[in-house]
């Protein structure tokens, strides 16, 4: 016995590695949040209020799952909320000349695909960073937006646009949220189900090897580009849909709100790792956080204080953890 | 191990949840949100100083002074949602954006709360009333006299504005000179445009003194000429002889009127706006019907009569001099 040495037989058990996840971490983290939440305003508890809430998050963790697979890969898209700005600028312009619903639809997918088509040509194109060439296309596709409309809005979107972001499904569910589940699954099964999620997971890790395993590198992540631009575009046109009108200023920010969830789901800044049910969490978790503190009537500034300390702490803990074990 | 983080865990919440539970309000008072266009700008935190004041004139109404961090449409639309949700009584908003928040808005009203909007108003749709805090002929009529109040003796005044396309100051220019044959011996000799820039608003103002030597009084119904005709004045060592007025914010005026080069000049009073704002709001959330032609009160501020947009104005601008800058220059 005690000259044995300890070699381990077989890896983690599947339950022992499920339990010692991010996910579950950050699932223990959400649930506290709404327990806190419900404690702390007899408001919270409301089916009304609760599908309210949702509206936080739904766009934004649209355009994340994209996001999450694109950092997985090793590169970012910060011009994602200029990306809206512009698909939402070039809708309001239809909507003036008498364009349906239909064709607005049509005309927000395809500037969100345009423009992730642009950063994807001169990111895998050209080879430049992706960081660099997203803060210019940032600044160059809202500058657009500003060019055309000025300190202008557009209004009189047709009345069946409203349905995208202000309709019902069934009872308290919202098209938004239906949307947001729908997307949520079609990128798990994408990310975590087929040979393009073993590849971008592959990139990550090591573009140069992947390269050399016959991965085509940069189709893979020209593809990602066209995603995350592509989801853009349908968060714009919730979010025109929404608001029911069009200003150069709309979704200000959103870049790195969107990054913050995608990285407190737990996906690797660096790329390689991450899954698509941790950033769904922590898209919950952000929502449920503000939601509850508005309950609370918080000023937006201590909001943002406590998402960030949220972010550090469970980005800290995992690695205390090890430290307090050895 | 996993235990213990686990217990650690929940009793760290349950602190939290107590902590959070211990700042539960009282359900009695009437509440009423004023909801401005961010936090932290000194005009709005005096407009919620106002707002503290006609709660405790009235008494039983509570004031959820709120806004997003930066003043975007979505941030004022999480808000209203939050809004919507705690039930509050009535929703007062100077809003980012006038149609954006119309959606949110709505259902806030749909769910049977009180909106108006003041000073940046929402679409006629998406609330009961608008407060505006002038009108455009109380504007006009304001910076006239201002001058005239100087000139005993009658005399000169040029008006120097922001660009010939300005729709705000044109209007008011308009109404200054419909209200002009009320100060006799009072002669508008020119009209010029600083297009709102400086360096032209202060040269403009030079061309004025060099130009009509009998000048009394230069009259600018923007914040950027105001302070631009003053140095202008200022430096030509004309201080005394004429009088710069107009609409200014008393931050930066403060300067002039110490010096004597402005005796007095006008804006809107943010205090008397949050002050009418929770007013009105109170009024309608407790049955008083808003449409064209209803007649509002609103406390010390008198009452106002919308029209047919449902918009109201709420009184003459403000007058500020020596006898008030010192109080209002650290507002805004």
């Amino acid at each position: 016995m005690s000259t044995t040495r300890n070699i381990p037989d077989r890896l983690r058990s599947p339950l022992e590695r499920n339990l010692k996840s991010w996910e579950t971490l950050l699932l223990l983290v959400a649930i506290g949040i709404f327990v806190a939440n419900s404690f702390a305003s007899p408001y919270f508890l409301d089916a009304w209020n609760l599908s309210d809430a949702t509206f936080n998050f739904t766009e934004k963790a649209m355009i994340a799952f994209a996001m999450a697979l694109l950092i997985i890969s090793g590169e970012i898209d910060l011009s994602v909320a200029a990306i809206i700005a512009l698909a939402s600028t070039a809708m309001g312009a239809a909507a003036q000349v008498g364009v349906g619903t239909e064709g607005l639809v049509l005309i927000g997918l395809s500037v969100g695909l345009a423009c992730g088509a642009f950063n994807g040509l001169l990111v895998t194109g050209l080879g430049l960073p992706s960081i660099v060439v997203t803060i210019g296309t940032m600044s160059l596709f809202r500058g657009i937006s500003f060019i055309i409309l000025g300190d202008q809005a557009y209004r009189g979107y047709p009345s069946d646009f409203a349905y995208f972001g202000q309709g019902y499904v069934w009872w308290v569910i919202s098209f938004e949220f239906v949307l947001f589940a729908l997307i949520a699954v079609i990128y798990a099964v994408l990310l975590h189900l087929t040979n393009f999620g073993r590849a971008v997971y592959a990139i990550g890790n090591n573009a140069t090897g992947a390269l050399f395993s016959g991965i085509r590198v940069g189709r893979v992540k020209f593809i990602l580009f066209l995603l995350t631009g592509l989801m853009s575009g349908v968060a714009a046109i919730c979010l025109t849909s929404r608001l029911g009108s069009t200003r150069p200023s709309i979704a200000t920010g959103w870049e790195l709100e969107i990054v913050t969830m995608v990285v407190l789901g737990g996906v690797n800044i660096l790329g390689g790792s991450g899954s698509i049910p941790g950033v769904v969490i922590a898209a919950f978790v952000m929502g449920l956080v503000t939601f509850g503190l508005g309950l609370l009537n918080v000023p937006g500034i201590v909001m943002s204080i406590v998402i960030g300390a949220l972010l550090i702490g469970v980005i800290a803990l995992p690695r205390l953890w090890q430290m307090w074990r050895h | 191990m996993k235990r213990r983080t686990f217990t650690s865990l929940v009793a760290g919440l349950s602190i939290a949840a107590g902590m959070m539970g211990s700042t539960a309000m009282a359900q009695d008072n009437m509440r009423i949100a004023l909801v401005v266009k961010a936090l932290g700008i000194g005009f709005f935190e005096a407009a919620a100083e106002g707002a503290e004041e006609a709660a405790a004139e009235l008494g039983g109404v509570e004031i959820i002074y709120t806004g997003p961090t930066d003043t975007t449409a979505e941030g004022q639309i999480e808000v209203i949602n939050s809004l919507i949700a705690q039930r509050v009584d009535a929703i007062a908003i100077s809003a980012n954006d006038p149609d954006a928040v119309v959606p949110a808005l709505k259902r806030a009203m749909d769910r049977g709360i009180t909106v108006i909007s003041w000073d940046s108003g929402v679409s006629e749709e998406g609330r009961q009333m608008h407060l505006n805090p002038s009108s455009t002929p109380l504007i006009g009529n304001t910076i006239l006299k201002l001058a005239a109040d100087h000139m005993p003796d009658g005399g000169d005044v040029a008006i120097l504005s922001a660009s010939a396309t300005a729709t705000n100051q044109n209007a008011w220019i308009a109404a200054a000179e419909e209200a002009l044959p009320n100060y006799s011996g009072v002669n508008l000799v020119a009209t010029v445009y600083g297009d709102d820039l400086s360096d032209k608003s202060y040269r403009e103002a030079q061309g004025l003194m060099a130009s009509h030597p009998n000048l009394k009084a230069i009259i600018a119904p923007t914040t950027v000429g105001i302070l631009a005709a003053c140095q202008a004045v200022t430096d030509s060592g004309k201080i005394g002889e004429i009088n710069v007025t107009g609409l200014g914010l008393p931050s930066e005026m403060a300067g002039c009127v110490d010096s004597g080069a402005t005796e007095s000049f006008a804006i809107w009073n943010p205090i008397d706006l949050g002050y009418s704002a929770t007013m009105i709001a109170h009024s309608l959330a407790t049955g008083t019907a808003a449409g064209p032609g209803a007649e509002i009160p609103m406390g010390r501020m008198g009452s106002v009569t919308l029209d047919d947009t449902g918009t109201a104005a709420m009184a003459d601008p403000f007058t500020y001099d020596s006898s008030n800058i010192d109080q209002f220059k650290s507002i805004f």
